[in-house]
């Protein structure tokens, strides 16, 4: 009633406006783009396609399945399945995407796509700053500019990453002890009369 | 030392340059050669510390809310007026269909036109007064007047229902408390016994020991001043007291239907009434033009008369960032239950002290009556309304 | 009769004109203003500083606002559907023509029993103070009595609604 609210209160902003320029936890404002906040792990925002190795072509996981064209909400995926096969990770003759194509600004960042991936293929970017002034196709990316290698993938979510490799390389292996195992039960199977077939090794 | 001739020169540095300047005129037309350059200073400074006054107010508020203020235009954002002033001036000028176009085109104009006369009587330094009047004050209040007239203008004119609105509650509140700003200059006229500005700082300018004889430092000058900054704050419009303007009730008030220059108009002449009347609260409780302390009477009177109207304004920005905005019948019953009868009271204190004699005495009695008075009203005049059943009262 | 006289005087006189002259009642408002103004600056000219700021003060700072919250409250803007000058107007002129003939006898009068050799005394406010509770201080109590029953009866008409029986 006698107004010590008014000098209590005045007193608060006047420690706001003299420790604003102290203390460093008190002035939260980021100046962007000079400034950027370093972003989490966990961030997402648009969808990219990882490939193994080196070769983005060859080493590309996506077996076009076409499960995320069919699960994404906007329908912003349009996948061309390709004529031929090539070998994938574990060695077996998969399908490949002849196109892969994401509009971008009809993405709605849900990572449903990522979700139902059986294939470890695509998964979510950090990278925002997109905006572009090309109109007509500068935000309907393909699939060279969907590809990212694992390095890069490791990178931007390093503990995710770790386990996609760890079960990856499973995977690999039970391929590559089943292949072992039939090479050599059809080893032992010509061992006796033939000399031993060459092993039939898993292509990386 | 204060009567060195470097100190004297520098204190006096502007009318030197006036009568110099002057000087190349004729001998008839001297006076009014000198006249014109002292209203060319004046046209020249107060805009210019008010782009100043833009841009510290925006980066104070961000300070005191804890974020930067502007900082890309210049170094430390300093030449951001200078960026907004060209998007004033390059705006299209919107004028709404059925407005009234004279009565639209003129309000801004008489708002800048009355404030700028304000400045003509606020004494800026030792002889630096544009017109000594004898009724200074008198004079000061009828320009405040004037400005009330132009926002009802402004408000009127647009053929908007909430310019309308916000006009007559702008008018309504500066109304109220120009009778506060009225009665709280009264005591001080009373004590110095004169109208004219000029001798009242004269009146404040002598010193026991090191300190001051300004009003603020005695019980009812202090009263008066907190009476008066509040009234201050209420004729301009500023936090706590803008609902008329306010950004989230009324879009803008008063001003929403005018863009480009025009608003750029009302803007300066708010900004522009609030330093003048910082500058009269300067003039009538904090000394003018007088230096603080005996011994710093060397820096030039024109420092310090605007080192204080600098800090006024560092206080309402100050009080902006603090407090929410009153509601229309808060601010009212504020006026008229609160503030008025206690600058009554501080009227008969402020005679008790002219009565009273030099001493202690006087001292005690008008500090207790102050206090006691404060403490008895605000208990019983602004004591928290308990809700009871909702009343409807239909117009009849 | 300067040159500044007439012009003050040509202003006044386009204020009232306008008054009268104007439809919307809003612009005669302003108008009147206008004409107070002129006033003023009529006393200021007589170097009537504390009658001239004062004039400004109360009629432009308050009266003026008084009558446009009333024309504004009052619904009175709306034009009239038949003209704003009324049939009887003859008879209007007539007796205004007799008003100001009156006025400008007294106004002659007074000129031609005041000697012209007097100074002009320079009143300040200081000397309009003391007279106001010196000799005029009669006529200064009764004034204030009479605003106090104007003050005490504005807030009566503002507040009977609150006698009403509550329903």
């Amino acid at each position: 009633m006698l107004g010590e609210g008014i000098l209590k209160g005045m007193a608060e902003t006047a420690k706001n406006f003299f420790l604003s320029y102290v203390s460093k936890e008190r002035l939260t404002t980021v100046e962007y783009p000079d400034e950027r906040i370093p972003t989490v792990e966990s961030a997402r925002v648009f969808p990219f396609l990882v490939y193994d190795g080196t070769d983005w072509e060859a080493g590309l996981r996506c077996v076009a399945c076409q499960i995320c064209e069919k699960e994404c909400p906007p329908k912003c995926i349009f996948i061309e399945k390709s004529k031929d096969k090539k070998p994938d990770y574990a060695g077996k003759q998969q399908f490949y995407p002849a196109r892969f194509d994401i509009d971008i600004s009809v993405c709605m960042s849900c990572q449903i796509c990522v979700e139902v991936c059986p294939f470890e293929a695509i998964k979510m970017d950090t990278e925002f700053e997109l905006a572009t002034d090309d109109r007509f196709g500068g935000l309907l990316y393909d699939r060279k500019q969907l590809a990212r290698s694992n390095q890069y993938y490791h990178s931007i979510h390093p503990s995710e990453a770790s386990k996609v490799d760890a079960r990856l390389g499973e995977e690999k292996a039970k391929v590559e002890a089943k292949a072992k195992s039939a090479a050599e039960s059809a080893a032992q199977k010509a061992a006796a009369p033939a000399p031993p077939a060459p092993t039939a090794g898993g292509g990386s | 030392m204060a009567t060195s001739p470097l100190f004297t020169n520098l204190d006096q540095i502007f009318m030197i340059l006036r009568d110099w300047l002057a000087g190349f005129m004729p001998a008839a037309f001297r006076p009014a050669a000198g006249v014109v350059l002292a209203v060319i200073a004046i046209v020249c400074v107060f805009p210019g510390l008010f782009a100043l006054t833009t841009v510290f107010e925006r980066k104070g508020l961000g300070r005191i809310q804890n974020r930067l203020g502007p900082n890309r235009v210049g170094p430390y954002g300093l030449f951001q007026p200078i960026a907004d002033g060209i998007k004033s001036l390059t705006k299209e000028d919107i004028v709404p269909f059925s407005a009234n176009t004279v009565v639209h085109f003129l309000a801004p104009l008489s708002l800048v036109v009355a404030v700028f006369m304000e400045f003509a009587v606020l004494p800026m330094g030792r002889n630096m007064v544009l017109v000594d009047l004898n009724a200074g004050l008198l004079y000061f209040f009828s320009m405040s007047a004037s400005t009330e007239l132009s926002v009802f203008m402004a408000g009127w004119s647009s053929r908007n229902k909430y310019s309308l609105l916000g006009a007559m509650r702008a008018v309504a509140q500066m109304i109220s408390y120009e009778v506060v700003l009225l009665l709280s200059s009264v005591s001080v006229v009373m004590i110095a016994g004169s109208l004219s500005l000029p001798k009242i700082v004269e009146a404040q300018n002598s010193y026991t020991g090191i300190f001051p004889h300004w009003y603020i430092f005695t019980p009812w000058g202090l009263a008066g001043f907190v009476m008066y900054a509040i009234a201050a704050t209420a004729e301009t419009n500023r936090s706590p007291f803008d609902l008329p303007e306010g950004e989230s009730e009324l879009v803008a008030g008063y001003h929403t239907e005018y863009s480009g220059f025009k608003f750029a108009l009302f803007f300066l002449g708010e900004y522009l009434a609030m330093f003048a009347i910082s500058g009269l609260g300067t003039t009538l409780f904090l000394g003018g033009w007088s230096a603080p302390l005996s011994f710093l009477t060397f820096i030039p009177s024109w420092i310090w008369f605007f080192s204080k109207v600098m800090l006024s304004i560092f206080v309402f920005i100050w009080m902006r960032g603090t407090l929410p905005r009153l509601r229309q019948d808060q601010l009212m019953n504020f006026a008229w239950k609160f503030v008025l009868p206690f600058t009554l009271l501080n009227l008969i204190v402020t005679a008790l002290w002219r009565f009273m004699g030099e001493g202690w005495l006087r001292w005690v009695v008008c500090t207790a009556i102050l206090v006691v008075a404060y403490v008895l009203m605000g208990r019983v005049e602004m004591r928290s309304e308990h809700f009871g059943p909702r009343r409807y009262r239909y117009a009849e | 009769m300067t040159p500044v006289f007439y012009v003050l005087a040509a202003l006044t006189l386009a204020g009232g004109l306008a008054t009268v002259l104007l439809k919307h009642l809003v612009h005669c408002a302003l108008a009147t203003t206008v004409a107070f103004a002129g006033l003023a600056l009529l006393y200021l000219q007589l170097d009537a500083q504390f009658a001239g700021f004062a004039q400004i003060l109360v009629y432009i700072g308050a009266v003026a606002i008084l009558i446009v919250f009333a024309i504004l409250l009052t619904r009175g803007a709306e034009l009239p559907k038949d003209g704003v000058f009324s049939r009887t107007w003859f008879v209007g002129l007539v007796i205004a023509a007799g008003v100001f003939a009156v006025l400008g006898w007294a106004v002659l009068e007074s000129v031609r029993a005041v000697p012209q050799q007097m100074a002009v005394p320079a009143v300040t406010v200081r000397e309009i103070g003391i007279a106001l509770v010196g000799r005029y201080v009669l006529p200064l109590e009764i004034v204030a009595l009479l605003l106090t029953a104007a003050t005490i009866g504005a807030v009566i008409v503002a507040m009977h609604e609150k006698e009403r029986p509550k329903p």
